[in-house]
């Protein structure tokens, strides 16, 4: 097949203006002569024009697309104008295009860069203010809900909150357990590098024991596990939600908040403090090693001097925040999941939610944690 | 069969798919051929859309051959799959629209993508395509959970007529549409058929689009093509299931229909 690219001539003839269409009109072709096609339609506005299709070897639907649109942009519809020289088979295409030559909107119009921008300032702010009262009516609709199951422990979900508690809670221990263990050995070096200078290396146990008990473990756990579980809980019921999946619970008499959302809360607010625990000893612990080996500090040492410096007070403090943050994490991915609409854009755009906004509200808990202890001097 | 001169599209042989253990197909023959509308039937589960699937290169068959265009498709080099790939369309059962662009965009996506055409020739060649198949020009601009399930597959077609394809493959095009929307389906892809000289490959329940639309019918029935041709002679054909699928109360309404 002699493959020759579209290719249209103009004519003059006898006032006329003639388009002589040669070549493969077929929509691979037609990018090289469009703009020139388009440049004389503008040029001839209001001229009879006739179009010759003799020459045109073959022709799709775009190809008569742009025959037709240059033949209507220019003509004046008179008698003198018209496509002549088609064959059946391309007369029957110009035929079917000529209808559906109006354009159409590709992508929403906004009228005004500057009212665009108004618009989009107002509505943020709205759906700020909106997503933080559906937030706390969650929050009040889970409180409630676990209110209400506790009178009527029989409404308890078991089994989806003990899965949930070995998904998000066991199947986390081994990563948690050694970012915690590295984080408790950098500590103690960058801790020992500083304290060796004041000849006071043996406050690294209680720099190590503080910073690991009362903040790094279970913060770490909370970041972890929010990474890890609340974005997993925005996804499951987000695309639950798209595929009408809580619609169909609702109406079947199942309250999504207690099947789906109190068993996720339940497991994580039981679990995150386990694993803040594991987090805490494991981080002691590499502190622990890096003291023994690169510092004069042997594990016995470290041990006397921990147990007599480190009050159980900084571990009560450390755990006592974990069941805050895991009812945040968990409330939050739940929330955000059931706020997906629609797309799947929507589903990534929560899920992204999701774990900003519990890192931002457990970073912001624990800012408020740590002014109250010191307040309360714990 | 009928030997008729046109050449075929689609010529799969002993064609054999399987999910791990279960068969879903065993010795499967059929051919589609140029410029006919090819509906296939059978009942749940007797995987017509795995035989989809399997034609467009979705699932590989564990024994067997798919042609397509003359062409092997699973033995075929990279090059000559996308120049199949190109000259085919499909419209998948829930339209599968990407849910994150606009149905002008989609439709200009495989415009983009195999053609490398952008800009103001992309937004025609998709708003003639968009027109075609009886959306309005506002449609265009709209996300896909904004439409309508009956636009829906009315943008799903427009994307898969894109490239102006020769052979069109249709899951269930007519599910979940009213009667009315359903008429007008199958009227849109008669008339696209005649007009642009498509090959269709067409999976249906619906009795009256087979009626109203299908050249030739196969039946799917015990993991291969119990029958094949046209309507009439498959109507008379003696299988517990034809007749049942025929003579059953929508079957007969259906008759009727089309008979007044």
């Amino acid at each position: 097949m002699a493959e020759s690219a579209a290719h249209f001539d103009i004519d003059v003839d006898g006032g006329v203006l003639k388009l002589v269409a040669s070549g493969d009109w077929r929509a691979r072709f037609l990018k090289q002569i469009d703009n020139r096609l388009r440049d004389f339609a503008d040029d001839s506005v209001g001229r009879d024009l006739v179009i010759d299709v003799s020459g045109v070897e073959r022709l799709d639907t775009a190809g008569a697309m742009v025959l037709q649109r240059t033949f209507f942009a220019c003509t004046q519809r008179t008698e003198n104008s018209r496509i002549i020289g088609a064959n059946d088979a391309h007369g029957a295409l110009l035929a079917q295009v000529e209808n559906h030559l109006a354009p159409c909107h590709v992508s929403p119009v906004h009228p005004n860069a500057f009212m665009e921008m108004l618009r989009r300032l107002g509505v943020g702010t709205m759906d700020a203010i909106n997503a933080m009262l559906e937030l706390m009516s969650f929050i009040g609709q889970t409180l409630f809900t676990a209110w209400r199951v506790l009178t009527r422990p029989s409404h308890f979900r078991w089994t989806s909150t003990v899965h949930h508690m070995e998904e998000a809670g066991l199947n986390a221990i081994p990563i948690i357990g050694l970012m915690s263990f590295l984080i408790g050995a950098v500590v103690a070096f960058m801790g020992a590098k500083i304290l060796r200078l004041f000849n006071a290396d043996i406050f690294t146990v209680e720099l190590v024991g503080i910073a690991v008990l009362r903040e790094f473990g279970v913060l770490l756990t909370a970041i972890l596990i929010a990474g890890r579980s609340g974005s997993a809980f925005t996804a499951q019921i987000g695309s639950m939600k798209i595929r009408e999946e809580i619609d169909a619970m609702r109406v079947l008499g199942i309250d999504p908040m207690e099947a789906l959302v109190l068993p996720r809360v339940v497991a994580l607010v039981i679990m995150l403090p386990a694993i803040a625990f594991i987090a805490a000893v494991l981080g002691v612990t590499g502190g622990a090693l890096v003291a023994a080996g690169a510092m004069d500090i042997s594990l016995a040492l470290f041990a006397a001097r921990f147990q007599e410096t480190i009050i159980i007070n900084h571990f009560w403090a450390g755990l006592i925040k974990a069941p805050f943050f895991a009812f945040v994490i968990g409330v939050i991915g739940c929330f955000q999941g059931m706020e997906v609409e629609g797309s799947s854009e929507s589903l990534g755009q929560r899920t992204t939610l999701s774990v900003v906004q519990s890192l931002f509200l457990v970073i912001v808990i624990d800012a408020f944690f740590a002014m109250f202890y010191l307040e309360i001097d714990f | 069969m009928d030997k008729s001169a046109k050449p075929n599209v689609i010529e799969v042989r002993d064609l054999r798919t399987q999910f791990d253990d279960v068969v879903v197909h065993n010795d499967l023959d059929l051919d589609v051929h140029s410029g006919e509308i090819m509906g296939v039937v059978g009942g749940s589960g007797t995987g017509k859309s795995v035989l989809m699937r399997a034609i467009i290169g979705l699932k590989r068959p564990s024994n067997g051959t798919v042609r397509v265009f003359g062409d092997e498709f699973y033995e075929a080099d990279e090059k000559t799959r996308l120049s199949i790939e190109r000259r085919w369309g499909v419209l998948f059962q829930g339209g599968a629209l990407f849910s994150s662009l606009t149905v002008a965009q989609n439709v200009m996506a495989p415009i983009r993508e195999h053609l490398h055409v952008e800009g103001e020739l992309a937004q025609d060649m998709a708003a003639l395509k968009i027109s075609m198949v009886g959306l309005p020009p506002d449609a265009g601009a709209k996300y896909p959970s904004e439409l309508s399930g009956g636009m829906k597959k009315r943008a799903g077609l427009a994307r898969a007529l894109a490239l102006d394809p020769e052979l069109v493959f249709l899951d269930e095009p007519t599910a979940g549409l009213d009667p009315i929307g359903a008429a007008k389906f199958d009227e849109l892809i008669i008339n696209l058929k005649e007009s642009l000289g498509l090959t269709v490959f067409m999976v249906t329940h619906d009795l009256d689009t087979l009626h109203a639309a299908c050249d030739r019918v196969a039946v799917l029935a015990e993991k291969h093509v119990i029958e094949c041709g046209p309507l009439e002679e498959v109507r008379r054909a003696d299988h517990p299931w034809i007749n049942e699928y025929f003579s059953g109360p929508r079957g007969r309404a259906a008759l009727v229909a089309k008979a007044s």
